[in-house]
């Protein structure tokens, strides 16, 4: 057959994911991404948008445009998107607790640029569920989040028909540590809270109601063991096809489809030899486009030097042509599915749908997903579940090559550069937002922002769809920290659980392991009472996995941990240490904003009078950075590459005994 | 080998402790939980200095204890938002239990009493139970003394249904249970006498409704009756943490009680045969029963203790060098 004849398959949407310091700077990367051959855009937010607050917020310090592009207002939402026609773009936001808010400014950037919304194409992520478990950019309590989400859900079903509502991330619960039966079990848990949540809040018609599960779409992760992954998938299809089947009554089979987005795995990515990330992505992406039936709508895929910190633009173009070099050199969109009939592939899926049908059965039991992640269930499921995969790579059974194995390398040229490979954050971009900000607020007709603000906070109370009175919010000049505050007031905060009272399941002493509990406890009687170490997460970043394995394995070294979850102000954390008496201050931070917060959390410590309480951190720190830390008197910087936690727990005993004057342990 | 414990000035530590100073606070805390034999020296004098010149029933000391998973932190939060709004300065010793395997423990507790951080007039450590036999370690008593010397609200706050229960009803001058609702434990504990009789009960999550309302009723019926040490009658209260319903009405159940103590002037004969019974701990783990035995058993140490007028150092020392001197 010659090459011209063969009908082939159209591509997916690639995106990158992508956004950084400004409206202004992301709109001119997005507008190279799309030069480059790029179909979509997915959104990066940085943590102060996704978690509700102004840019000059002090809670914003050191995080604005860090992760993602700051947007405050309507005027960063328009400098994001300008000369980019919104009725021609499909656009992914990763926004969650905030996700009406962002979707209400797009909409009234499309109607500023004459587009009707009614046309707008794209995805909000908006599921507020998974941050409770993974990634903590929550803000509200579950029923009021859930109650936001069926909102936007029910809002564009009936006005923006062509909106994927929201992604059922099971991403982020792999991220977390989830075994794929676990992705399975509790993203379709998580889909059925969500829509019987719509279909109890009466916002739709019962024959309507079919249209509702026909938007519902996923975010899905790809691991390593890309065949296993591949089954994963198959699996996702058949149990949504029977869901929505059996459980929702959709007669249309083209709305019971399993649509999907991914990200390939960035929980394997390593720090060390940074090159092989490469073929590690792209085995991956096999893992979401080998099966025909079960092939991803939408692909972005992670920098190879994500581990090490941000991408630059060449590096995200890398991501870009790989995707492009299967899609367009290969001949896999030619072919029907390569799996039908494997009793190898077969096998494996049912295996996978059973253990995800009794594990869905028992969160069911429950009360479902809300009451099982509110007990904590969930969280330690996970945590249980990322405990095993950390001792497993520590004592070698899981390789990692280039970390665990076969470390020897030569001096990569990579990474040899001024900039050391990775893009250095623009550190005028906060003072600029600010400043940009400020003059936005006094620039407003004050009157129409406090009634908007009003008529969004009748609706909160009221229980009226959230969206119109947001859009009208948008359209009224509110900022995203207005937006924010008037539903924290009305809904209340929420701390998640931590997940890490854990059993001490199978922690049969290691040798290494009894030596560190050993050294715990001797240092613990040479000064007096037993070890205690807190661990602190400051700012807004919510990726809490390090923190919680740190604590997990501290515990059961012998130290007293004192944890408090995510989103911790410098004070709080100075404050906590000093109340608890502890002997050491453990941070972890992954946004990027590791250098302000530790000069803020030492400025605390030392107006409180415990200026001499030692400090660590661990976090995706560039070697740059680490150095200036120890040079301001942080005592170490544990970074990905560091996965022998017997050593870091041995290493965490001398810092405390050197510092308060004994000799170190061998 | 030790390393030497920091010198630190009893007389400047217990009058910065007095003060509120957090700093002083803390290391006061650090002290008491010291367990080498210099600090127990400074420790004692550090007591000493916090008793000189005080009557001795000064601040309200509150034990809060119930199941696991009752909400106890979050009804201690929410007493805390209140006792704040009445200007009462309040300080918490969270006992959480620690791992038999390791010593290791995780203490979570300050996640659910969440409260300003700005906020001067709170102060909450946390503890591991340490084993002990289930019950609360020996440091809680003496710390929250130096914890009274500074706030007018002192809780202790525990998991239990058992010795931890029992101990922590035995230091503080009112015990509050906190009961789950649907959960039978409690009641059938209650009625069995498993239980010490807490002065003030109180079933949180009344949001739950009609199974919350039912173990309120379960709750009265099996007391119901005039609490042991003296004419209290035992309420039996409904709250909800979350939706903040009846915190107050609890707030003020509590202090009724303490007042009640005062005015009775019991109080101080309570917290005096707490300290008798704390001391008879310690000497037992130093000394062994055999020890105790030489001082005539334990009716007689503690009916000697609760007659003098002595501070709590020096009848320490005074038991000691008898017991000293005959070995």
């Amino acid at each position: 057959m010659s090459q011209d004849t063969v009908k082939r398959d159209r591509p997916w949407l690639m995106r990158t994911y992508s956004g950084h310091s400004s409206a202004k700077a992301s709109n001119e990367l997005y507008r190279m991404n799309l030069g480059k051959g790029q179909t979509g855009l997915s959104v990066a937010f940085d943590l102060p948008t996704q978690t509700g607050y102004d840019s000059d917020h002090p809670l914003a310090r050191g995080e604005v445009g860090k992760v993602g592009v700051p947007i405050d207002h309507i005027g960063d939402m328009e400098a994001l998107f300008d000369a980019i026609p919104l009725d021609k773009m499909n656009t992914s936001m990763t926004i969650n607790a905030t996700a009406p808010w962002l979707l209400a400014l797009y909409v009234a950037v499309a109607e500023r640029q004459g587009v009707d919304p009614s046309a707008l194409e794209g995805t909000t992520q908006n599921d507020v569920l998974k941050e409770y478990l993974s990634r903590g950019t929550y803000i509200f309590p579950p029923t009021p989040s859930v109650r936001l989400t069926t909102d936007l859900i029910a809002y564009t079903v009936e006005n923006i028909p062509r909106w994927n509502p929201t992604n059922i991330c099971s991403y982020h619960l792999q991220e977390a540590g989830a075994t794929p039966t676990q992705e399975l079990a509790y993203a379709l848990s998580t889909a059925i809270a969500i829509l019987d949540a719509v279909r109890d809040s009466g916002q739709i018609p019962p024959e309507r109601f079919a249209a509702v599960v026909g938007r519902i779409s996923f975010f899905v992760n790809a691991g390593i063991r890309f065949v296993e992954e591949t089954c994963k998938l198959r699996a996702f299809g058949a149990m949504w096809e029977k869901m929505a089947k059996e459980r929702y009554g959709v007669e249309d089979e083209k709305q019971r489809r399993f649509r999907y987005g991914v990200q390939v795995n960035s929980l394997g990515l390593t720090e060390s030899q940074p090159e092989n990330n490469v073929q590690r992505i792209v085995l991956e992406m096999l893992a979401v486009t080998l099966s025909k039936n079960a092939r991803a709508r939408a692909i972005q895929l992670p920098a190879w030097n994500e581990a090490l910190g941000l991408p630059r633009p060449w590096d995200q173009q890398w991501a870009l042509r790989m995707q492009q070099v299967l899609a367009l050199e290969t001949d896999l969109l030619e072919y029907g599915d390569l799996f039908d009939g494997s009793p190898v592939i077969e096998a494996k899926v049912q295996e996978l749908v059973a253990g995800a049908e009794a594990e869905m059965a028992r969160v069911a039991e429950q009360g479902g997903m809300v009451q099982a992640i509110e007990s904590g269930y969930v969280k330690r499921e996970l945590v249980v579940s990322h405990t095993r995969r950390m001792r497993d790579i520590e004592s070698g059974e899981l390789k990692i090559v280039g970390v665990n194995c076969y470390r020897e390398t030569a001096e990569s040229p990579l990474t040899a550069g001024a900039d050391a490979g990775i893009m250095k954050a623009d550190v005028q971009a906060e003072r600029d937002q600010i400043a940009a900000l400020q003059a936005f607020r006094a620039g407003r007709d004050q009157a129409v922002v406090a009634s908007a603000l009003e008529q969004l906070r009748a609706a909160a109370v009221g229980g009226a769809n959230i969206m119109p009175p947001s859009i009208a919010c948008a359209r009224a000049g509110v900022t995203t920290g207005e937006w924010s505050e008037v539903l924290r007031e009305v809904f209340g905060e929420y701390r998640a659980p931590t997940g890490i009272d854990i059993a001490l399941a199978g922690q049969a002493g290691s040798a290494a392991m009894d030596q560190v509990r050993a050294g715990v406890r001797r240092t613990g009687e040479e000064l007096g009472r037993p070890l205690r170490l807190l661990i602190g997460k400051p700012g807004l970043d919510g990726h809490s996995n390090g923190a919680e394995q740190i604590a997990v394995k501290g515990r059961d070294a012998g130290f007293e941990i004192v944890y408090e979850g995510i989103r911790l102000t410098p004070s709080q954390i100075a404050r906590a240490a000093q109340e608890e008496g502890v002997h050491l201050i453990g941070l972890s931070v992954l946004s990027g904003s590791h250098l302000e917060l530790v000069e803020d959390i030492q400025a605390e410590l030392k107006k409180i009078g415990a200026g001499d309480l030692p400090l660590i951190i661990g976090g995706i720190i560039p070697d740059d950075d680490a150095r200036q830390l120890l040079a301001g008197g942080v005592q170490a910087v544990f970074t990905p590459k560091d996965v022998d936690m017997n050593a870091i727990m041995a290493r965490l005993v001398n810092i405390i005994r050197l510092h308060n004057g004994l000799e170190e342990l061998a | 080998m030790t390393q030497p414990a920091p010198n630190l000035d009893p007389v400047a530590l217990a009058a910065a402790v007095r003060r509120g100073e957090r700093a002083a606070l803390a290391r006061a805390l650090n002290l008491l939980d010291d367990r080498r034999g210099e600090s127990r020296l400074q420790a004692s004098l550090l007591l000493k200095q916090l008793q000189a010149g005080q009557a001795g029933d000064e601040g309200h000391l509150i034990g809060m204890t119930g199941p696991p998973g009752a909400g106890k932190s979050s009804l201690t939060a929410a007493l805390i938002g209140v006792w704040r709004r009445r200007g009462l300065r309040v300080g918490v010793l969270a006992v959480d239990p620690s791992s038999p395997v390791s010593g290791g423990a995780l203490l979570g507790d300050r996640l659910r009493m969440k409260t300003s951080a700005e906020d001067d007039g709170v102060f909450i450590r946390s503890l591991a139970c340490r084993g002990e036999f289930g019950g609360l370690s020996a440091e809680v008593w003496p710390m929250s003394l130096v914890m009274l010397a500074a706030f007018d609200v002192v809780m202790i706050e525990t998991v239990g249904v058992g010795q931890r229960e029992i101990d922590v009803s035995r230091m503080c001058d009112t015990t509050c249970f906190v009961a789950q609702p649907g959960s039978g434990d409690s009641v059938q504990f209650l009625k069995a006498g498993i239980l010490e009789v807490p002065h003030v009960l109180v079933v949180n999550k009344e949001d739950m409704g009609a199974v919350a309302r039912r173990t309120l009723s379960e709750l009265g019926t099996a007391l119901g009756r005039v609490h042991t040490d003296g004419d209290w009658e035992v309420p039996v209260l409904s709250a909800s943490a979350t939706a903040g319903t009846g915190i107050e009405a609890l707030a003020d159940t509590l202090a009724m009680h303490g007042k009640a103590l005062v005015e009775s002037k019991r109080l101080l004969e309570r917290r005096r045969g707490y300290r008798a019974q704390w001391l008879l701990k310690r000497l037992q783990e130093e000394f062994g029963s055999h020890g105790i035995d030489q001082l005539g058993g334990e009716q007689a140490v503690l009916q000697q203790l609760a007659a003098q007028d002595l501070s709590l150092f020096e009848q320490h020392q005074a038991l000691r060098q008898r017991l000293l001197a005959t070995h």
